[in-house]
């Protein structure tokens, strides 16, 4: 029973891992689409068009990946929890068929005629349709972060018979946690786009110097970085608050807290022993923790011991967070020297522009480090304070769950480096075949 | 109004998979048809589908989505009863939905390598879809003669596919590859006979309550409609076919339309077999059914969107109307 939880947990943290890289980049990327579209219109310089022409490719690309790793997770609610479904399915189900009816048809149809038809439409209806997928993708991530933040924060909700069902469905949306992930998700989206769009321009920079419409859009993804990076360390301080107010454990499990203490110090790095309830190695700045939490020197912060048993495990949940946070960081860094460095239409040196390349999927690791921080964190939870997730897990056998999970396993890694090397191919040769 | 929140959702699912199964059907078909395609060839008929498969596929989410808010009980029975021919599909559609975008990008071996992914993706997919529904009808009963069965629907519904997918060439395409889908439909609609034929038999054998439900008279002659509209739409496909191979005037939307006609006949069939269950001898709607709130907050979201669904979809067929041409970039 336990194994087959882990594996039913292991098997469906692959694969919402896995769809979460996509649909990270093509929300925001819809955007730069759009707004390579409307420079064109405006300005009717051919070289917007053929960066919209090259972006579209690695759009089309994205997408594709995002639709059919996607269609697996609607599957999988019912295989792997179908005591979800019996509980809260009353709730998650409305929530996601709004999504698939006013996220997915929309992007769905609309991307046909962004990506083959602009010989066949006029230039307005085409910039409309890339907007309309731009609309349909953020969307989509309105109504699955809805739900997902539902199941961090629930409210709205009341018993029936053996169900959950929503009293209140504007509560349920709105629920307290909803709008710092939704604009926390977004500006994660934001900015995992302008690091790719930065560091796949770098790649191809450093093959063809001379690609104006590279450093065009090497500097369009910096710019935006630089902007956005800051914006999103002062909705990260807040979205922690929130989660500090809602969901304390999960606090005091990014903080290896075990006790409940005032003048709590924040530990910068440790080994958790999650036996002996206490950290080893640990590298910490007296008072920090208090002050960033409580916004006051002496603010008590609840530590694990105040939750038990229902606490998440500690280890994945400290670590990823430092991932997180330790990633943001290098990112303001770099994208902040990167806007200073190519100021008034400086070239950057080679050497930036390595680490620009290296840092393309940056975005990718920031995400699902905090995406581990929050869904780690709010075990044992299915729906916090509603269901345990070992409440949920269905009956399938742990030998088609192995089975499956390993072709889940040897699919996405088959998928993804195909992902990889088409896109380094594209970005490498720039116009070249397929290419515009 | 809550006795019939169920009812309207099994029809909006009944909806969404019926799209799913007529949309999908025809480009996974074609999927199905690529090595008999020559290289050239094979770039036209992706592009024929290009700007659809999309869309297409999210009918199937839909579908997947109603189960789930509309009947969240079946959801987890179905999806738990069918888990393994699931990922089985699941694996198929994501080969094949990446070929697509892959196919066009790469060169060399890359590109017959996802070529022929782009095949075995539709064609597992397929398969294990048609598993899916023969496991569905006969109740998820164990046993080597139901998984026969099951396998049996699977092949009858790569035929099925493929008739659609031939006449959907037929439609949308000129000269080389028109000529062969003419005869591919012909060559998939015998194999379409023999399945259709095939399960309409076995399932009445296999499944006490189909029997009970078409061999019931007077009722039984009424229903005989079913069968001999199938047969007629068929005689329609295998008509015009003919005439279209020998230069005769037909059009070319014909078949296709005959097609459709099939699976939504069958489809028909099929609804008259299982209502009022949604997993069959255990599950009505009415047991499944999720709580009237939920129901009534999603009917609301259904009733102003799909007239903006439907409108758009027939847009963005308009916008790709006539015959497909060259290449799918531009």
């Amino acid at each position: 029973m336990e194994d087959a939880l882990l594996l039913a947990r292991a098997q469906f943290g692959l694969n919402i891992g896995f769809h979460i890289l996509f649909p990270t980049l093509t929300i925001a990327l819809a955007w730069f689409l759009v707004a390579f579209l409307w420079k064109y219109r405006r300005t009717g310089e051919e070289a917007w068009l053929t960066t919209y022409k090259r972006w579209v490719k690695v759009f089309a690309l994205t997408f594709a990946m995002g639709v059919v790793t996607g269609i697996t997770m609607s599957f999988q609610f019912g295989t792997n929890w179908p005591g979800y479904m019996n509980h809260v399915g009353a709730i998650a189900g409305p929530l996601l068929s709004y999504e698939v009816l006013t996220a997915f048809f929309l992007e769905a149809t609309f991307l046909g005629i962004m990506l083959f038809g602009m010989n066949r439409v006029s230039p307005g209806v085409h910039l409309v349709s890339a907007l309309a997928v731009a609309v349909g993708t953020t969307l989509s991530a309105f109504w699955i972060l809805a739900l997902n933040s539902w199941m961090q924060t629930p409210t709205g909700h009341v018993m029936e018979g053996r169900q959950w069902i929503a009293a209140d469905w504007w509560s349920v949306i709105f629920n307290p946690s909803f709008p710092y992930r939704l604009v926390h998700m977004l500006l994660a989206s934001g900015i995992t786009a302008s690091f790719a769009i930065a560091g796949l321009s770098a790649w191809r920079l450093l093959h063809a110097p001379s690609d104006s419409g590279a450093a065009r859009t090497l500097r369009a993804g910096i710019v935006t970085a630089a902007i956005l990076v800051p914006i999103q360390v002062y909705v990260g301080d807040q979205h922690g608050l929130n989660t500090l107010h809602h969901q304390p454990a999960k606090i005091a499990a990014m903080e290896a807290l075990w006790h409940t203490e005032r003048r709590m110090p924040l530990v910068l790095f440790a080994i958790p022993d999650e036996e002996n309830k206490r950290n080893n190695y640990s590298i910490e700045l007296p008072y920090a923790g208090s002050l960033i939490l409580t916004h006051s020197m002496d603010g008590e912060v609840k530590g694990i011991d105040a939750f038990a048993p229902d606490v998440p495990p500690v280890t994945p949940v400290f670590f990823a967070f430092r991932v997180m946070v330790g990633m943001g960081v290098l990112m303001l860094l770099v994208s902040w020297y990167a806007t200073w460095r190519t100021r008034r239409g400086q070239a950057a040196p080679r050497w930036l522009l390595w680490v620009l390349s290296a840092f393309t999927f940056s975005g990718w690791i920031a995400t699902l480090a905090g995406w581990i921080v929050t869904e780690i964190g709010r075990q044992p939870w299915l729906v916090t304070g509603v269901l345990r997730t070992r409440d949920a897990v269905g009956e399938v056998g742990e030998a088609a769950l192995g089975a499956s999970l390993t072709g889940y396993v040897l699919t996405y890694l088959a998928l993804l480096i195909a992902y990889f090397v088409v896109l380094t191919h594209l970005a490498g040769s720039g116009d070249a075949k397929g290419v515009a | 109004m809550n006795e019939w929140l169920p009812v309207i959702f099994m029809v909006l699912m009944g909806g969404a998979v019926l799209a799913y199964v007529i949309l999908d059907g025809y480009d996974l078909g074609v999927g199905m048809l690529m090595p008999a395609a020559s290289h050239e060839e094979q770039s036209i008929m992706v592009s024929s589908i290009g700007p659809f498969w999309d869309a297409n596929e999210t009918w199937l989410v839909l579908g997947i989505g109603i189960l789930l808010a509309a009947f969240p009980q079946a959801h987890g029975v179905v999806l738990g009863a069918l888990y393994l021919p699931v990922v089985a599909m699941l694996v198929g559609l994501m080969f094949r939905g990446v070929a697509f975008e892959m196919r066009i990008k790469a060169s060399g071996w890359h590109q017959e390598l996802w070529n022929w992914l782009f095949w075995a993706g539709s064609f597992v997919a397929s398969f294990f879809q048609g598993v899916m529904l023969g496991r569905y009808i006969t109740g998820f009963e164990a046993g080597l003669g139901y998984w026969l069965f099951a396998f049996v629907v699977g092949g009858a519904l790569c035929g099925g596919y493929v008739l659609m997918g031939a006449t959907w060439l037929i439609l949308k395409t000129e000269g080389g590859v028109r000529a062969k889908a003419i005869g591919w439909a012909r060559w998939g609609l015998l194999w379409v006979a023999l399945g259709v034929a095939l399960v309409s038999l076995a399932t009445p054998m296999v499944s006490e309550t189909v029997r009970d439900k078409w061999f019931d008279f007077p009722r039984t002659l009424w229903l005989m409609i079913l069968p001999a509209a199938t047969i007629a739409c068929g005689g329609w496909i295998w008509h015009s076919t003919g005439r279209l191979r020998s230069g005769g005037s037909s059009d070319d939307g014909k078949p296709f339309l005959a097609a459709v006609s099939i699976f939504t006949l069958a489809f028909l069939g099929l609804a008259y077999s299982l209502f009022p269950y949604v997993v069959i001898d255990r599950l009505t709607i009415w047991d499944a059914a999720a709580h009237p709130s939920g129901l009534r907050f999603v009917l609301v979201g259904v009733v102003i969107v799909l007239p903006f669904l439907v409108g758009y979809t027939i847009y963005a067929y308009r916008v790709f109307g006539g015959k497909t041409t060259g290449k799918l970039y531009d």
